[in-house]
């Protein structure tokens, strides 16, 4: 069990590629971060600097109150799920889970007690005699994890573990990885490029773009109030609608349509106005935007209907049995629009929720 | 297996007819001379060459009742498995140096592999410069410690310059094999080798050495077949099989009591009998080593 600090924490490569600039992060003991961002974003850079299998360029990484920069991978006291799994071929699984132990020196007795708990652990019991290439994707992943428990390390280290595994299967794996760091309550990181995969298990987000943290929250607070179109439009599927628009004094343009926002307008002028696609609901008569559909997904329980609001897209989600005509009129609550700089995509505060919470309850201060 | 893809030939002749340089080479140059050597192999010549008379098996009974026979046979087993493991080893040792290496990894690559262009007997010849005794800085230098190197009366140095110069060969072969081996294996696994706090030299021998095994077992067969077979020329320009017949080894001896003692048939049969040799232990090998290093 541990902390981690990371503190400006930068990776340049030799040749003078930059893949991760100032990080800082701190994770707290048991706590489940993960780093999600797309190909590139250097999550998995970031991760190997922690695990030790990259030299890190600049700042400096603490797990616990110790210094680890210079510290061998081996003696961080760190254990990691690798995306292809990494086990070893020609070792059965049982060696397999051993190794780690043996190369410490454990007792024989201790390994025995902890390769038997861990199998039991993660149901692969009746395969610890077996080669790795007599298992399945699933219990290959499962023999990974095992390795990485038996060692009870103070952190846990997931480099897209489950991106090898079909889709029903990533889904009970994700679960399992959910649960099992709930139970042991090991300090863990993990990196993925699926936001699905990282909304469902992150305690903390850490929202990766370009080498730069965009954004770090809660899964929830990343999806409501997402702090650059990037991660509006990375973090929820459907992305978040983003669309051009003006703002006049109290009044939204967007393309022919005008939405009165009352008093959450912020600064006026060209704005990026973000709306999930959920926000979005059709009403009747002459109120909100006209839209023009294009095509409709199925989903089955939702249905997504991509259509036009002039001449910028826009998805919006309705129930499965939701009536669907040529064109519609849709209507977003104010409060649940988030506005963007133009210029830099960077979230305008004191908007929409955020600006809510802060406006309502302060009264003017007596002067 | 893959499905390959098949080409089919209307015309009947022509497949071969494309075959057929392949097949009259192995035919002109292994099949005829080994058929050649089985044939004189039977039968005894006399010494002008008038008439020939089929024995039966007479050379081969004597051949292994001869005790310089057998003593060559062993000298040939000390020798095959000294060149194998020393060219091995070594070969191995550059190899896992040389994977280490992030940038001037190609300069080496190259420069070890030159030793394997050069001819057998420029090879022996090179050694036998080195290890000269009247003007080589082998012996020099081996003076210095005391040691009297003289391989044209001791027979032990003449084996180990054999040896020597037989392996410096065929270490450049086994170094590429095993460095693409070692190139080959996944970085992942040494990763996960590092964080399960294994050390370099331990992952080495217990990932990296494992994994490499059906290419060990491919280099050990190509290995003994080689100091069996091709090492003629290294014999030959250095110690001639000498001092006593240290080291003659058995593709020396046919040589020598076939085109030098012009004994034909115990030559042939000699040959016939290297040729079983490697071909029993090459099957052995295939056959009960292989299976223990698939996985």
């Amino acid at each position: 069990m541990a902390s981690i600090d990371v503190e400006k924490v930068g990776k340049i490569y030799t040749g003078g590629v930059r893949a991760v600039t100032d990080i800082n992060l701190e994770i707290k003991d048991g706590e489940f971060i993960v780093l999600v961002g797309p190909s590139g974003c250097g999550k998995s850079t970031l991760l190997r600097m922690l695990a030790g299998l990259e030299t890190i360029s600049e700042g400096q990484v603490k797990i616990g109150s110790r210094v680890v920069n210079r510290v061998e991978p081996a003696d961080r006291d760190i254990a990691m799920v690798f995306q292809n799994y990494a086990l070893y071929p020609h070792m059965t699984v049982r060696q397999n889970l051993e190794y780690g132990l043996k190369n410490r020196k454990t007792p024989k007795a201790e390994i025995d007690a902890r390769v038997t708990e861990a199998a039991r652990m993660l149901e692969i019991t009746q395969y610890l005699d077996r080669k790795p290439r007599a298992l399945s994707g699933g219990q290959r992943q499962r023999v990974a994890m095992g390795r990485a428990i038996v060692r009870k390390p103070a952190v846990f280290l997931f480099d897209e573990p489950l991106s090898n595994l079909d889709a029903k299967l990533r889904v009970s794996m994700r679960g399992e990885i959910k649960r099992l760091q709930r139970r042991l309550g090991t300090t863990s990181i993990y990196v993925t490029h699926d936001q699905l995969e990282a909304m469902t298990l992150a305690d903390r987000l850490v929202v990766l773009n370009g080498g730069q943290i965009e954004q770090v929250g809660s899964p929830l607070d990343v999806y409501h109030t997402p702090a650059s179109t990037f991660v509006a439009s990375f973090i929820g599927s459907p992305a978040m609608n983003l669309v051009k628009g003006e703002l006049q004094g109290d009044k939204l343009v967007i393309g022919p349509a005008i939405i009165a926002l009352g008093a959450y307008a912020p600064t006026p002028g060209a704005v990026t106005v973000g709306m999930r696609a959920e926000d979005l609901r059709v009403v009747s008569g002459d109120e909100g935007m006209p839209f023009t559909v294009e095509y409709v997904e199925e989903l089955g329980s939702q249905r997504l209907v991509h259509g036009l609001v002039g001449d910028q897209l826009l998805t919006i989600a309705l129930s499965g049995e939701a009536e669907i005509a040529g064109t519609m009129r849709i209507a977003v609550d104010p409060a649940r629009l988030h506005f963007f700089s133009a210029d830099n995509g960077k979230r305008i505060v004191g908007t929409s929720e955020a600006a809510m919470a802060v406006a309502t309850p302060s009264p003017a201060p007596v002067g | 297996m893959m499905d390959t893809k098949r080409t089919t030939f209307n015309n009947k002749l022509l497949p071969y007819l494309l075959l057929a340089p392949q097949l009259i080479i192995t035919l002109v140059f292994f099949i005829w001379p080994a058929a050649q050597a089985v044939k004189s192999s039977v039968e005894r010549e006399d010494p002008f060459g008038f008439s020939t008379v089929f024995v039966g098996l007479t050379h081969y009974k004597r051949l292994l009742a001869d005790p310089n026979y057998l003593d060559s046979l062993l000298r040939t087993g000390v020798f095959a498995v000294a060149v194998t493991l020393l060219s091995m080893g070594l070969g191995l040792a550059f190899a896992a140096a040389v994977d280490r290496l992030a940038r001037t990894s190609r300069i080496y690559t190259t420069l070890l592999v030159w030793p394997y262009a050069v001819a057998p007997v420029i090879a022996g010849v090179l050694w036998w410069f080195l290890f000269n005794t009247s003007t080589g800085i082998m012996p020099y230098f081996l003076s210095q410690f005391g040691i009297k190197w003289d391989h044209d009366l001791n027979g032990t140095h003449a084996m180990i310059l054999i040896i020597i110069a037989a392996a410096w060969k065929q270490v450049s072969y086994n170094f590429l094999f095993f460095l693409a081996g070692l190139q080959s294996v996944p970085h992942a696994l040494m990763e996960a080798g590092a964080i399960d706090g294994a050390g370099p030299v331990k992952r080495f021998f217990t990932i990296a050495l494992p994994l490499l095994s059906p290419t060990t077992f491919f280099l050990f067969i190509i290995n003994v077949n080689y100091a069996m077979f091709d090492t003629f020329p290294i014999v030959d320009a250095t110690t001639s099989g000498g001092p006593a017949q240290s080291t003659n080894i058995l593709v020396y001896k046919v040589y020598q009591d076939g085109f030098i003692g012009l004994n034909l048939g115990s030559s042939s049969a000699q040959s016939v009998l290297l040729m079983l040799i490697v071909m029993v232990l090459t099957f052995v090998q295939f056959r009960y080593v292989e299976r223990r290093v698939q996985y």
